[in-house]
Formats: C-alpha cells, structure tokens, sequence
C-alpha cells in the first residue's frame, strides 16, 4: 500500500514538474522581440523588448484626457517602432474616431501606413483587431476599447501568435471609477502611462513632455516604473537627463509660463 | 314636329345657317360644304408646311388626349417605361435643325422633315438656316450620343435578329442576314418589322438587302426608297444610276470625280482601272469592287458583354449552412475558372439562391481590388453567410459578376520570396470591409486647409495619403472645442496663466504660443476677419492641452477674445 502511494506520490511529483516546466518557458512566439532602445526598460522587460507575437494592454494612468492622450501616443510609437519597415502598415480599430492624423505623424506613424478601421461597437471593433492579425500582413495592430473580457483577451491573445502581429490594446477609460487594468488578463505586458512635468528649458516654453510609465504586469519579469521622456518622431522613447536643478526647477514653473 | 317653311329660292345672306334645313349647333365645322370652308382649305394648303395654322387654331379638337394614368410612374415591379427611347419632343411642330460648330462656322448638320421642305439641308450654314426661317428650333448635334445609340441598337440586333451586325459609319449599322431572314418569314418582311421597331422608337430608317455590303449602303442611303431588296446579281446595274458619292469615297476622289464629269457610279464601269486608280486613287477602285462584288468586305460584329455567372442546380433542396458553404465555395471554383479563361477579375459578386418558395436570396461581396483568388472570394462569402435565409431549402443558386475589371495571368507564388515587396493589403481591406462595412476602413489624409479640424479628410483604404507639415499637433482633438472659463491670461499674446475646464482649476507652468490661424474667408463670411490664436500649454502635474482663443487680442473684429480648449498632447 505505501509503494502504491509512493508510486502515486512520485507520479504526482512528475505531473507537477513536467506541468512546471510548461509554464515556465514563457509563451515563445517564433516573432522577433522589439526592444525600446532604453537601457533601463530594456533589461527590466522579460525578453529584453516587447514580444512580436504577443498582447500588450496600455492604459492612461488617471481618467483625464491628457493622460489619456499620452497612452495613446505610446501605443502610436510602439506600433510606429514594429513598423519601421517603410512598406509596413498599422491598423487602428475603433469604435468612435477622435484621433487626430497630424498628431500621430509626429509620434511616426504617416498617413501611408496607418489604416483605419471602425467599428459599430466594441465588440465589433475587437473583431475588427482579430481579423488584422490573423491576416498577418500588418505590422501593428491597435485597439482602442473600454470593455474587453478575459475571452477577448485571450482570443487576441492567441491571434497575435497565430499571426505573428503584435497586438497593442488601448484600454481607455470607461468610467472614472474603474480602472481598465483592475482585473486580470492574458496579456504579456501591461502598462500604465501618465503624463508627467516636462524637461524644463532655460527658456520660456514647454520642453520636451514626459510620461510616467507604469509596467504593472509582465509574463517572466518584475513590474517597474519610471519617468521616461515622450516618443519622438520615430517613436522613440527616451530617458530624461539627470537634472541637478530639478526642484529649483519646478518651483520657478510660474516664471516659466511666460 | 313639322319642319318649317322657308324659303328654300331665297338668297343666302351672310348668316353661316344653311337654309334647307338640318341646321343644329355645331354643324357648320361638321360640314365641309361650309361656306368659305373650302376656299379656307385650300388657302391653307397652299400656304408653306410653317405658316399653317396648327390643328388647335382650325378648332379641331381631334387630338387624342393621354390616358391620364399612363403619364404616371409605374408602381414597383411593374413594366418600366421606355425611358430614353422616345424622342423628347415630337419633331414636326417647328422646324428643327442639328448644328455641328466647326472650326469658326456652325454647320446644319441634320434636319427634320418640315426644315428639309423648307430648303434647309445639311452642310449649310446655321446663320443662314436661322436668316431663312425665322421660327426655327436649332439644337447642338450630340455625335458621341448618337454613336451611343448606334452601339445600341447594334447590340440589340445581335441579341435578336443576327450574331453579326456593327454600327456603318456614323448613320447606320450592318446586319448579316445570312441564314437568318427564313426566321422572319422571308428579308421583305424582316425589313418591315424592322421598320416598325424603329417607328416605335421614333427613328425614320431606310433599309436595303443587298449581295454585298457596298451595294447595300449606296441603296439604303441614295436609292430613295424604305426598303428595298436587291436580286443577286444585280449590282451592277442597279448601282449605275446612282451618284458616285454613293461608293463611299473620300472627300478629294470625290473632288477628282466631279473635275473629270463623272457623276454616276455606270461611268466608272467602262473606263481602265489603271488610269482610274491614278485619277481618283486606288481606294475608290476598292470600293467599287467592293460595291460590285469583286473584293471581299467582311463586316466585324460588336460582341456583347456577358456578365460571368455560373450556376449549380441541386438535387435535393439544402438548407444547412455547411451545405451552402460547399456549395458557395463549389460555385467560385466553377467561376475561377470563367474568369481565367477570359483574363478578368471580381470587382463585385453576388449569389443569387432560389428557395423552394420561391423568393430568391441575394448575398452580395465587394472587392476593393480585382480579383479571382478562390479562397478570398469563398472567406468573403463566409462572412454574410448567415445574412442567407434558407427558408425550407435552397433548390438552385448562382454566383454572378456584375463587375468585373481585366486582370492578367498573376504568378501565384515565386520561388525567391522578394523581401522588399509591401504586403498586398487589398484581400485584407476586402474581410475588414466586409465585416464592418465599406465606409468602415479608411485612412486620414491631407485637406490644403490651416484650420486643424478641416486639415484632415477621410480617403479610400487603397489611397496613399500625403503627411502634414510639421507643426506641433495634439493626438486627439475634441470635434467640438469647448469653451474654458475663469481665464487669466496677458494680452496679445501670452498663454494663460489659469483657467477652468470642466470644473477644475488648472494652473498653467509653461505655454508656447501663439500659432495664429486665419479664418478661411472663402468658405463664409463669419470667417472674413476671424482668427485663432493656438497655445500649446502645460498644466501642473504635467497634462499638455492645445487651447486658442478667438481673436488677436488687438482687433475687436477677430474674434470674441473667448478661449477653448481643443485637443491633447500627451
């Protein structure tokens, strides 16, 4: 009788390591990881870059429209990024367009590559998505909803592997007070993305802006935060220099609205 | 009741009452004894075709009135009209006359019957048409939509009287009634009932059956009469008396013809043909074999497009949506191959299925770019399949093309993957629009405006948009600016120093600014002096808005120094 539950005891132990071992290689899709350029995100994300075939959430911080805003701006130069290839092209889905054209040029993304798609509802648009990625010849894809489910998720999830397309979901605010990030998901990354004071100038004017970036779940790594300056005209981010005046700074900000 | 006496010997006087009797209201227009009634006809008889008094002065009211209903538009599915098909004025009213402009003079280029009794013939000049007859109706001759119709009728006649008919020139078309006129009853009665589809339509048309094309056309156009049919052989002799124009000759042989006095086509049988090709070229010589007989002159028939459409019966009556997918995908496998055979492409495609009841079920796709990739097509269909209401079952359906562009031989896969190709986006714009709807998948480009909400413009998916200039602009613009209030700001041209949006204080660290923007004084007057001043400012706690004020804070007609909040930088 004690071998017996020896036997299943052993067997146990290596249904257990083998149900391990699935789950700790993380969920390779055969697509290229693209790393941020920064340093400092870069050895803090799992693979060292975004994952090519994945889901990745972003969300603004507070439900203001700046930040708001700026979410959208670093999902437009992530997807700016996967489509560095000048023939490349993203697809936006959408539910109500507010964006503006002109705006997303600067953060990279020209008219050429950017194809719209709006959708009836939510779930149209969410449809919308999946059907971009499973086709395969996008670069980005970008969803912007308010309402996605775990069976949402883990549908686009699955598609951006099948189709190796990377998958930005903009969670956008529904209400002031749910936070769109509260519940869990699928994805490999999720990010939370507020606006932050710009890089004072020596000059009156607003200087180059800054985002708080929030990594607040990540598949094979540790959430982080840090204060990173806005996505150039490639999409780039970058790190803010170190400045020795900054408290000086920001108590001369009424001097600075000039 | 007696009839009353009267003096049946007396002298008539001026009264219009007949004496004698079977006097009654109204008589007098009934009787064409009526005095002065003759007299009256034959005056008017005499008079040219546009001096008549019309039928509505004689004081006959003997036009048939139109039945008041027909005028009205038919009720749906009912018989349509033939629209187009009847002249849109009667042509014997007034006299009318086409003119053509040609270089600096307007030229007659056709006349109604009442202006040909008048003296007016084509090929003289308009300003002396108009001097001639001073109530004269002169409209633009359309050659394109006469040549449109000409196209048409020749189709028609393809798909009813012979497999080879073209249009002839500018004013006729060929018919090759080989083998066909026995299904008329005979050519004399074919060209009857031509001339009665014609009538109908409101054309005069002159016919003439001939052995040869040549001979044909010189009848039909100079033989004088409706229709005529010529016995083989006689070509010859029947073209003899007609004018040499009537060989289809260009202008400068004609020219030459008329130098040497030859007039009539029998002049030219018994002269050499060297020296009558040298004279009036070796073209009329072909055109005189050609009229006789002695050279062939094939007519090339106008084909008509038909659209592809494949179809597949079915034994039993289906109704599972698995059996229509298979059917559906079996339908486009038939019309690949249509399509290859005939080098064209899927533009539009509908399935057309018949239910056992009888209503047909119609299922539509749309491709933005041609196509004729099976499995495209089959996924589109796949996507509005469920819009299919089997009912009891579908016994029949068909795929048919109603659009459809040229598209060549494709390589369906080359071995060396060529990196630098851009993805064919089109079957993917194809799914999306098929799922969401065609206005659906767009792109934004450049509107040449200043004004920031009119700088964009919505474009088809398949367009390559032209970017913008770089000034600074928000991600996201609210369509309707709203308006900030408790603004603090320094005139002309700082930014604010504070404001309220929406119920909140914002205090303002830094702004840059201002953008002036005019208003676009070509679109409305409101905008004539109208100016914004954009501000891109940065609140505390980082937010950065683009805000403007109207006006330039100087001139009061600029605007109402009010400030708005208008779009979000991140």
């Amino acid at each position: 009788m004690p071998t017996v539950a020896a036997l299943a005891e052993t067997d146990r132990a290596r249904l257990l390591a083998e149900l391990k071992a699935r789950i700790a290689v993380p969920v390779a899709s055969s697509a290229p990881l693209l790393p941020f350029g920064v340093e400092a995100i870069d050895v803090r994300l799992g693979g060292g870059g975004l994952d090519g075939g994945g889901l990745h959430e972003i969300a603004a911080a507070s439900p203001t429209l700046g930040d708001d805003a700026a979410a959208t701006l670093f999902a437009a130069g992530a997807a700016a990024r996967f489509a560095g290839d000048p023939n490349a092209s993203v697809a936006w889905t959408l539910t109500r367009f507010d964006l503006y054209a002109p705006g997303l040029e600067q953060a990279g993304l020209p008219p050429a590559k950017l194809l719209y798609c709006e959708g009836r509802d939510e779930v149209m648009a969410l449809a919308l998505a999946e059907d971009c990625l499973r086709d395969g010849s996008f670069a980005a894809v970008v969803a912007e909803v308010k309402h996605a489910d775990q069976t949402a998720m883990r549908r686009l999830q699955l598609a951006a592997a099948d189709g190796h397309t990377p998958m930005l979901l903009l969670r956008r605010w529904a209400r002031a007070a749910s936070d769109p990030l509260e519940k869990p998901s699928a994805a490999c990354t999720r990010w939370r993305i507020g606006c932050a004071p710009s890089v004072p100038l020596p000059h009156p004017g607003v200087g180059r802006s800054c985002w708080s970036v929030e990594l607040v779940r990540q598949r094979g790594g540790n959430p982080f935060s840090l204060i990173v300056e806005a996505c150039d005209g490639k999409g780039r981010l970058a790190l803010p220099a170190p400045a020795r005046d900054r408290a000086a700074a920001a108590g001369s900000a009424s001097r600075r609205a000039a | 009741m007696l009839p009353p006496a009267v003096d049946a010997a007396g002298p008539p006087g001026a009264c219009s009452v007949p004496r004698g009797g079977g006097w009654r209201p109204g008589a007098r227009w009934a009787q064409g004894t009526a005095p002065g009634g003759q007299a009256e006809a034959e005056h008017i008889a005499g008079l040219p075709a546009h001096q008549r008094p019309p039928m509505r002065e004689l004081g006959r009211r003997s036009e048939a009135a139109d039945h008041p209903f027909r005028a009205m538009p038919p009720d749906e599915g009912g018989r349509a009209p033939p629209h187009g098909l009847v002249p849109a004025h009667p042509l014997w009213g007034r006299p009318t006359i086409l003119i053509e402009r040609v270089g600096q003079r307007e030229v007659v280029t056709a006349a109604c019957p009442v202006a040909l009794s008048l003296d007016l013939v084509p090929g003289m000049a308009a300003a002396h048409a108009r001097a001639l007859v001073g109530d004269l109706d002169v409209q633009d001759a359309d050659p394109a939509r006469d040549a449109a119709w000409l196209d048409r009728l020749a189709l028609h006649a393809v798909a009813r009287w012979t497999p080879v008919a073209c249009p002839s020139g500018t004013d006729g078309i060929w018919l090759d009634l080989t083998g066909t006129s026995h299904l008329f009853g005979g050519e004399a009665r074919f060209c009857r009932r031509v001339l009665h589809f014609l009538g109908k339509l409101g054309f005069t048309a002159r016919i003439a059956v001939a052995g040869t094309p040549g001979a044909a056309h010189a009848l039909a156009r100079y033989g004088g009469e409706a229709f005529s049919i010529l016995p083989p052989g006689q070509e010859a002799a029947t073209l003899a008396g007609l004018p040499i124009a009537a060989l289809r000759l260009e202008p400068s042989a004609l020219a030459g013809a008329a130098r040497f006095g030859l007039e009539r086509v029998g002049d030219l049988y018994p002269m050499p043909r060297g020296p009558l090709a040298k004279r009036l070229g070796l073209a009329s010589v072909n055109r005189l074999d050609q009229a006789l007989g002695r050279a062939a002159e094939p007519v090339v028939p106008v084909v008509p497009f038909e659209a592809p459409v494949v179809s597949r019966r079915l034994l039993e009556p289906i109704a599972t949506p698995e059996s229509i997918a298979q059917v559906i995908a079996d339908l486009v496998d038939d019309l690949v191959l249509v399509l290859q055979e005939r080098g064209l492409g899927v533009r539009t495609a509908r399935i057309i299925a018949e239910r056992v009841d009888g209503a047909d079920q119609h299922l539509g796709i749309g491709a933005s770019r041609a196509t004729r990739d099976p499995g495209h097509l089959v996924r589109m269909f796949g996507l509005r399949i469920d819009r299919l209401e089997p009912g009891l079952g579908i016994e029949a359906m068909h795929l048919v093309v109603p659009h459809s562009e040229p598209l060549g031989a494709r390589i369906a896969g080359a071995l060396i993957p060529d990196g630098n190709a851009p993805p064919d986006l089109a079957p993917a714009i194809d799914q999306l629009a098929g799922r969401a709807g065609q206005d659906a998948v767009f792109r934004m480009g450049l509107e040449p405006s200043d004004v920031p909400e009119r700088a964009v413009r919505r474009l088809g998916a398949l367009v390559d948009p032209a970017g913008w200039p770089a000034w600074k602009r928000p991600v996201r613009i609210l369509s309707r600016p709203e308006i900030l209030t408790h603004v603090v700001a320094l005139l002309p041209d700082h930014p604010p120093r504070r404001f309220t949006w929406r119920g909140r204080v914002y205090p303002v660290v830094a702004g840059d600014g201002p953008e002036r923007i005019h208003g676009e004084w070509w679109r409305t007057d409101r905008e004539l002096w109208a100016v914004r001043d954009y501000f891109r400012v940065e609140v505390e706690g980082g937010q950065r808005f683009w805000l403007f004020r109207r006006g330039d804070g100087v001139v009061p007609e600029t605007g109402d120094l009010s400030w708005h909040m208008h779009g979000f930088f991140g």
